[in-house]
Formats: C-alpha cells, structure tokens, sequence
C-alpha cells in the first residue's frame, strides 16, 4: 500500500461524501421549500403526463435553449450527450463483470469524449467572443469549463495515446467498493485526471453545477397548468387563512 | 418630447452591442413614509438594512422555492441575453434577464455560500452595499415581469421572480416606489387603482348607458351593485374613463346584454388589477384579491368573469383560487374565474352573437399578446387557448387580420414596455426605449401587410400604446380593445333597425 494510493483513495472517498452529502441537502432543501403559486411558463402542460414529457424534452433535448440559441444549443448539447456516454462508458471501472450493454457502448463512449470536448471548447469560446456572454462571466465560469476541458483532454490522452494500466485502475476503484486499498499506477496524467475529477466533484454541490438538481425543480417547468380546478395552497399560505 | 432619443426601428431586429451604464440614471420615483407604513412597510430607509435585507432574503427563500432553485442552478448560458426588450431597447448589460438577476445573486453569493464567502472575486460575489442597492433600485425597476426570458432559459429561470423578490427585499428594508405602492393603498382602502369612490364610478356608468342608447338605441345596462346577478365583472379601472379602454368596456356589456344574463359591477372590488404582484408581495396580493371574494358573497353572484387586463388576469387566472378560494359558492359549472374573452368565445362557438364585420373594415388589425396572458396564463381548455381564443373573437369581428412575426407574438410576444409597474411618467426614457421591440415587429406588418391598428386585451398595453406610438410615428389611437372590435360588430337583436324604419315609412 503505497502513500499514494492513500492519498487517492482518501481524496475520492473524501470527494463522493461531500458530493453525497451536498447534493442530498440541496435536493432536500428544493423539496422542503414550498412554491406557494402556480407559476408554469405557459403554454403549459394541464396535466402530470404533460408535465414529464415536458421535462423529459427539456432534460434529453434542452428544448428551451435550442428556442434560443442555436450555437449554444449544439456546444452545450455536445458536451452533454458526451458527457453521458464518457461516464456510462467508465462504469466498467466500478464493475468485476460488467453489464452487456456497458460493453457495448464502449466505442461509443470512447469517440464521445471527441463530442464532449469540442462542445466545452465551443462553449468556452462563446464565452470569449460573444461580448454578452463575456460580460455575464465570472472567473469560475471560465475555470468550471478548462476543470472539464482539461479532464476530458487527459482522459482521451490515456484512450488514445499513452496508455495507462487500466487493469490496476480498474483494481484499485473495485477496492475501494469494497474499503480496500489496492495499488494505482503512478502515471502523471492519469493522477491529473483523477485528481480533477476529485475536485469537480467536491465543487459539484456548491457551485452551478446544482443545474442538475435544479432543472427537475423549476416551477416553471415543473408544475400542471390548473389553477382554476385544483386549489394549490402551501403550508405557510394556509397558515394567513387561520 | 423628452431628453432622450427614441431608438430607431430597423428593417430586421439587431442585438445591440453593450453600452454599460447607460440606463443606471433611470429610476423611479421613492414611496413616501405614508404610503409605505400604510402597506405595512418601513417609511425610509432602516438603520441596519443591509442585515434586514438579508433576513429578507432567507426568508423569501425559504417560502419560493422558485427563488432558491432560481438563484443557485443559473450556468451563465447566455440564452437570455438577447430576449429582454429592455436590454434590446437601451444597450445597458444590466438589463440582460442574467445580470439583472446576478444583482441579487451576486449578494446571495457573497454571503450564503461557500464559494462566494471564501472565494468572492472567483464567484463574482459582492457585499451588499449602497452602490449595489442603487443598481437593485434602479434594474429591478427595469423589468416589466414578462417572463419573456423564462421561455428560453434551459432551467425556466424566471427574472420575475428574482424582481418581484428584490422589490419586496426593497420595501422591507423601507425603499417603495411611489407609483406601485400608492396604487396598492388606494385599490386597498377605495376599491380601485384610480382611487375612484362609488358615487363617481355610478356617475361614470350612468353616463356610458345613456352614450350607448343614443349611439344604438339598445339601453344597454352598465349595472352596479346589483344583488342577486348572475355574473360579476371585476375589470381594470382604466376601462371606465380612459381610450381605448372603455370601448372595451362598452363591448362586454353589449355581449352580456346579447347574452341574455344579469350581470353587475362591485363598487367595493372596483379593480381588476392587482400591484401586489408587482411588488412581490403575497399578503398584499391576497388582501387585494379577497375583496374580490368578499364583492362576490355580497352580491350573490354564481359567476366571476374577468375584463381585459394582461397582469390583472394572470393574477386572476394563476393565483386567485390560491389566494381567495375555494370559490365552492358560485356555479361549478363554470371556470372561477372566467375571462371575458372566454365568455364571448363561448356564445361565438354556439352562434350565439350575429356579427357585422364591414364595420371594422376600415381597419386592418394585428394583435399584441400581452406578455402575463401569454406566458403566466391560459383561457379554454386548451393549452396555447391564450393565443387562439383573442385572434377568434378577431376574426369574428374583423375581416382583415394579420399577426406580426413569429418570433413577437405566441409565447414569444415582446411586452409592450410598460408592464410590470412600470407604467408611469417618471419612467418614460425606459419605457419608450422598451416598446422598440414590439415597435419594430408593428412595423414590419403597418408596411407589408398595410396593419393599421393593433388589438390589446390588456389595459397597461393599451396605456403604454396610447402613449409611445406616437414616439415612433404611428398615431396613438392605433391601438384598440379586442372588445371595441367586439363592440363595433356585434349586431344587437334588440336594435330598431334601419330596414324596419323604412318599411315603416314606405307603408305610411
């Protein structure tokens, strides 16, 4: 057991508890807050099914923002949908004998990380060029996109270019499922990719990562438009009426 | 006019480039001591407001969930920040949907995060200071509520509801704008906006029945009071004096005289709209809505029906159930409330009202979806109902009818610039700079489709109309009420008619 993979293994059992953690208390406090009116963007739905389908366009195809804006729709939609099939693809790290289908997307998955990253470079460029959008950036917003650019650029090196051990990766991440330390290789990109996913995990519930929650608690979105026939009353709204 | 230049209308809209700072002069006129402690806010400003308006904050967060979700899941996308007329109109960056709402999160940031209380340059989280209460002051009075922004936003991030919280962030700590809070005290205290006591309004009504019998001979009634109607009409109180508005008026009461049903007018709940929203101000909101409800058991009506007002209906539509329900003592077979659009919809749907459209044929129409009834709202059964049913009721009573661009009407719809509380003098440059969008899409159909007038079903457009039209060279009475259009139409069974005269005297 070498210091370094200690260190590793502390640094992301550190990282998924304060993921864990944070994002439990944001998604509690979402859920626990009352929204004491009805305020859908309308035309909306006028009934529950209505309302998934809504959401469900919204999360799969980022209908509103495609509404928008079409570059940031494509870049924005890029980085995502590579960004899913990337993460799908590293299950096979967290699994001794991995499902079918997690065997089957792997080209996928692989050729996504291309998708993922010209998206994120697209979106860092917007930010750059457009003077409105250069105007609504803060210094995080810019360092959110590199932290993912530079993530995804070192996990593509190791795919494509200098392998690492993959099969003593996949080792020591199996360990830790099981609170046990095995060895990690000590090749500098891969500690720079795993390092930095540490850290966006860790910044995830504190930053405007919570988008993720966020999205399938807009009252915007999420709420039936019907008013008139069911009466929408929160708990500290009744309590005026006492 | 002003000292200020109207922007110009292009052939095609352009995003403008950043000007920055060159709307933070526009701010409007502060609520006196009076009139804030009669809403139950402070006179001025406290001494410790910058705790207060944190306390403010916490506490507006954890009753809207909408602001909590609102103010932390906001990526800086910048899928908002061609949508806002204002910004389009004055150039400022502030007011980008997201830099208006980055004025409160910036503080929401500094001091109830991680990020911000650590790391505030990186986060681009501020202390609150005087400078950033001016900005509030002065931007969160540049958003007319419209909810434009909202469609877009991948999250359904609702600027509105970031303004609504920091106007009544504003009142706590003793900072009111006159215009909205005055407003609210008179519709509180008299029963409507302008503040107008019974004896006049009866006046006011005596005199539109006794105009509309010699215009059509129908005694068309204008009742008041009246116990024991069947419907209630709560409609804005511009509708009683000022043009367009009352050729509005004059159209529901020919409808519900065609219809056959009793109705009345509440002295009591002589006011459609309600300010408190503006204001953000739930408790204020319900006390304006309960005189609704209490205007409805005293008169034993068995029916609530809506006039034409943009926010009033949102209020209406959304909120009012919630507010003053359950309505379990009027007629369950009929939406409470219903909109008077709705209500004329429906006898058109059954044959029930004989128009003649060669009376509107001198006009040819377009029509302006008010951005509360497009966005925050629905008539019929239907979703989208908002759109079809106004452009139905058009079409009944008009024969030459346009729409404007898609991209300025539907849910897309530009508000009229004048929204939101913001309709009124001392705000001008920012509402005439914000009417360009709806301006230039109005161009586009007065030159390729010869439009001559817009319909409104909303008293605030229709005022704003009134007003800006004329900066950009159209005439102020282009605008007109979608029930005017109803009015000038509608063929009165009861009319002695022409053809009955003339019989009459060819057999004498």
């Amino acid at each position: 057991m070498s210091a370094l993979s200690v260190t590793y293994a502390i640094l992301f059992y550190a990282a998924t508890l304060l993921l864990v953690v944070g994002l439990v208390r944001k998604i509690a406090l979402y859920a626990r807050t009352p929204a004491p009116l009805k305020i859908p963007t309308t035309p909306a739905p006028v009934n529950r099914t209505g309302v998934v389908l809504r959401m469900v366009q919204e999360v799969v195809l980022f209908t509103s923002l495609f509404k928008a804006t079409k570059w940031t729709w494509l870049f924005g939609w890029l980085f995502h949908l590579g960004l899913l099939l990337v993460l799908l693809r590293h299950l096979r790290y967290f699994q001794a004998e991995t499902w079918f289908w997690v065997d089957l997307i792997q080209p996928f998955g692989k050729y996504a990380s291309y998708a993922m990253v010209v998206g994120l470079l697209g979106l860092f460029a917007r930010r750059i060029f457009v003077d409105r959008v250069r105007y609504i950036s803060a210094p995080s917003d810019y360092l959110m996109l590199l932290l993912l650019i530079v993530i995804g650029i070192s996990g593509m090196l190791m795919t494509f270019v200098t392998h690492t051990d993959i099969v003593m990766v996949k080792g020591f991440f199996l360990g830790l499922l099981r609170f046990s330390i095995e060895p990690l290789p000590s090749d500098l990109l891969l500690l720079t990719h795993l390092t930095l996913v540490a850290l966006l995990m860790i910044i995830f519930p504190i930053s405007k990562l919570l988008h993720a929650p966020g999205v399938f608690f807009s009252p915007s979105r999420n709420q039936v438009d019907n008013p008139r026939e069911k009466r929408h009353l929160a708990p500290w709204a009744a309590d005026l009426e006492k | 006019m002003a000292d200020f230049e109207t922007p110009e209308l292009r052939e095609y809209p352009i995003i403008p480039k950043l000007k920055e700072g060159v709307m933070e002069h526009s701010k409007p006129y502060v609520a006196k001591v009076q009139f804030q402690e009669a809403l139950g806010f402070p006179g001025e400003l406290v001494d410790n407001w910058e705790e207060k308006a944190l306390e403010k904050l916490d506490d507006l967060r954890g009753r809207y969930r909408s602001l909590q979700v609102y103010l932390d899941s906001c990526v800086k996308c910048g899928a908002c920040t061609d949508k806002c007329h204002y910004y389009l109109g004055t150039s400022d960056p502030k007011n980008m949907p997201v830099a208006r709402q980055d004025l409160l999160r910036q503080v929401y940031r500094r001091y109830r995060t991680f990020a911000g209380k650590y790391f505030p340059k990186l986060v681009g989280a501020k202390d609150l200071t005087k400078d950033v209460l001016d900005d509030w002051y002065s931007y969160f009075h540049q958003c007319s509520q419209c909810r434009r922004c909202s469609v877009y936003c991948p999250y359904g991030i609702d600027t509105a509801e970031i303004s609504m919280a920091a106007r009544e962030i504003m009142d706590t700590i003793g900072v009111g704008q006159k215009y909205c809070n005055e407003i609210i005290g008179k519709a509180a205290t008299v029963g409507n906006n302008l503040g107008l006591p019974e004896p006049a309004l009866a006046d006011t009504l005596e005199g539109l029945e006794e105009e509309v019998e010699e215009d059509t001979g129908v005694p068309v009634k204008f009742p008041l009071d009246q116990k024991g109607a069947e419907i209630l009409l709560v409609t804005p109180s511009a509708d009683f004096f000022a043009e367009p508005h009352v050729d509005g008026l004059i159209g529901y009461a020919k409808v519900f005289h065609e219809a056959g049903v009793s109705w009345t007018m509440s002295s009591y709940a002589s006011e459609a709209a309600n300010f408190g929203m503006f204001i953000g101000s739930y408790e204020n909101m319900r006390n304006l809505s309960l005189r609704i409800r209490k205007a409805a058991e005293d008169l034993g009506v068995k029916r609530i029906v809506f006039g034409e007002c943009g926010h009033a209906w949102r209020v209406a539509y959304s909120f009012l159930n919630t507010l003053a329900g359950p309505f379990d003592f009027l007629d369950p077979n009929y939406p409470v409330p219903q909109h008077i659009c709705e209500f004329t919809y429906d006898l058109i749907q059954k044959d029930k009202l004989k128009f003649d459209k060669s009376e509107n044929d001198h006009m040819t129409l377009t029509f302006h979806d008010s951005c509360n009834v497009a966005r925050a709202s629905r008539m019929g059964d239907k979703a989208g109902g908002q759109f079809d049913i106004p452009r139905a009721i058009i079409r009944a009573a008009c024969n030459n009818f346009v729409d404007m661009p898609a991209d300025a009407i539907g849910e897309a719809t530009f508000c009229c610039g004048g929204g939101g509380g913001l309709l009124t003098d001392d705000l001008m440059e920012l509402r005439v700079k914000g009417a360009q969008p709806r301006m230039e899409a109005y161009k586009r159909v007065v030159e390729d489709n010869g439009v001559t007038n817009v319909a409104a079903i909303c008293a605030i457009c229709k005022s704003q109309f009134t007003k800006v039209l004329p900066y950009y060279g159209f005439g102020m009475t282009d605008i007109v009420s979608v029930h005017q259009l109803v009015s000038e139409a509608l063929i009165l069974s009861d009319a002695p008619s022409d053809d009955t005269e003339s019989n009459a005297e060819a057999e004498a």
